[in-house]
C-alpha cells in the first residue's frame, strides 16, 4: 500500500494510506498514513458500524491538510482480534456412510445458499462451486487417511485455491447462523479450523501432504501460517 | 502469538522499497475533490476475471458495483469481514455519504483493486501496474485516492 501511495502521488493523486503494519508505514514512509491498530482484514475496524468507519475516514482525510510529508498518525482505538469461536450451530450427522465432513458440508448447503441469496454474490468458485465442495473434502478426507495426493484428484490441481473454495463455503454459510453479535476478527477462523470436521480434515490433509516430503508451497497455504 | 501478531512480525521483517526523492501533491480543498478507493484486498467484480495467484495486476471496480468477490490468496487474514459489510474493507457506501453531504466533491467513477500478496520487490506494481492503475484514476479525474490494505 505504501508503494501504491508513492506512485499514485508520483502521478499527481493525493494519497492516505490506512497502515496496517505500523513499522512498514515508517520503514516505506507514504505521503499520509494514518496507522490504524485494527484486526487484518478489517482496515476499517469495525463491520456495519458506520459512525466508526466515518471516524476513520475522517481522520484519514483529515491529513490531507499537512504541508508536508511524511505524515505518520495513529488512530486512537486499538482492536485486537478476538481468537475465541463463534458459537455456531453445525449440521447433525445424517449420512454415516459418508466421510464426517462431506456430511457436514452437504448439511450447511442451505445455509450457503442463504447467504449467497441475500448477498447476491459469493466468494466461493475458485476451483470449485458449491455443488463442488463436498467431493473436494472427500478427496481431502482421502488424502489425510492416506492417499498419495498427487493422485488424488485435488480439483484444479491446487490445493490452495480449493481450501480457500472450502473455508469460504463455511464461512459464508455460517454468517447464516450465528446468533448474538457479529463475529469478531478471526472467530469464524477459529470456528472453521478448530470446530468443523472441513477444518479438521483441511489441517490432517495438509499434514500429510507436508509429511509425503511435498514442497512448502503444496500444502503450506492450504490453512493460516500459525496453524 | 496469534494470528494477526504472526502476520504483523513477518510484514514488519520485509524489506520496504524506498523512495529518495518521494512526490507530494497539494491536493484542492476536500469538498471539492474527487475521491477513488484503492485497496490490496484482491476484490474483484463478480464477472470480472479473478486474481491469479501471484497476480500482479490490478482490477477496476465500477463505483455502483456491490457483488464484489474476495481474490486475495493468503488464508492469513480475517475473510469474514468483507462478506458481513463490504465497507470495512471498501469503503464505497461511506464515500456516497460523504459526497452526499458535501464533504468530499464527488466519489470517482471506477476504484482500484490489487492483491496485497505481492512479490518483495513490488517491482511489477512500482514501474508497471501502479502507474497504469493511477493514469486510470488521473483520466477519470480522481484527486484523492484512500489506500485500504488487506
Amino acid at each position: 500500500m505504501s508503494v501504491l501511495a508513492h506512485v499514485f502521488e508520483a502521478a499527481g493523486i493525493a494519497t492516505v494510506v490506512l497502515s496496517s503494519v505500523r513499522e512498514m508505514a515508517v520503514k516505506a514512509a507514504p505521503p499520509r498514513a494514518l496507522h490504524c491498530e485494527f484486526p487484518l482484514g478489517r482496515p476499517l475496524g469495525k463491520p456495519s458500524d458506520p459512525d466508526f468507519q466515518h471516524d476513520v475516514l475522517r481522520r484519514a482525510f483529515a491529513l490531507l491538510d499537512a504541508d508536508h510529508g511524511p505524515v505518520l498518525v495513529d488512530h486512537p482505538v486499538t482492536i485486537i482480534a478476538d481468537d475465541t469461536a463463534v458459537s455456531c450451530t453445525l449440521p447433525p450427522r445424517f449420512d454415516p456412510t459418508l466421510a464426517p465432513a462431506v456430511d457436514e458440508s452437504n448439511g450447511l448447503r442451505r445455509a450457503y445458499d442463504r447467504s449467497r441469496l441475500r448477498r447476491g454474490v459469493t466468494s466461493v468458485g475458485r476451483v470449485v462451486d458449491a455443488d463442488g465442495v463436498p467431493a473436494a473434502l472427500a478427496v481431502l478426507d482421502a488424502i489425510a487417511n492416506g492417499a498419495d495426493w498427487k493422485s488424488a484428484g485435488i480439483p484444479g490441481g491446487n490445493t490452495t485455491a480449493v481450501c480457500h473454495d472450502i473455508r469460504t463455503y463455511y464461512e459464508e454459510a455460517a454468517l447464516e447462523l450465528v446468533d448474538g453479535p457479529l463475529p469478531a476478527a478471526r472467530a469464524l477462523e477459529d470456528w472453521f479450523f478448530e470446530r468443523t470436521e472441513a477444518g479438521a480434515t483441511v489441517l490432517a490433509a495438509r499434514k500429510a501432504i507436508s509429511a509425503s516430503g511435498a514442497k512448502a508451497p503444496v500444502w503450506f497455504y492450504m490453512a493460516p501460517a500459525t496453524r | 502469538m496469534n494470528g494477526d501478531e504472526a502476520v504483523r512480525a513477518h510484514s514488519a521483517s520485509l524489506p520496504a522499497p524506498t523512495f529518495p526523492d518521494p512526490a507530494f501533491v497539494t491536493p484542492k480543498p476536500l469538498s471539492s475533490a474527487t475521491v477513488a478507493i484503492v485497496t490490496s484486498a484482491a476484490l474483484h467484480a463478480s464477472d470480472d476475471n479473478a486474481f491469479s495467484a501471484g497476480d500482479t495486476g490490478f482490477r477496476l471496480i465500477d463505483s455502483a458495483r456491490r457483488d464484489l468477490v474476495l481474490g486475495h490468496w493468503s488464508p492469513n487474514f480475517d475473510r469474514s469481514a468483507v462478506t458481513i459489510d463490504l465497507n470495512v474493507v471498501y469503503p464505497i457506501d461511506r464515500l456516497e455519504e460523504l459526497a452526499a453531504q458535501g464533504i468530499i466533491g464527488a466519489v470517482a467513477p471506477r476504484h482500484v483493486s490489487f492483491a496485497g500478496n505481492q512479490p518483495d520487490d513490488v517491482a511489477t506494481i512500482r514501474l508497471d501496474t501502479g502507474p497504469a492503475a493511477a493514469a486510470a484514476l488521473v483520466a477519470d479525474g480522481v484527486d484523492v485516492v484512500i489506500l485500504t490494505p488487506v
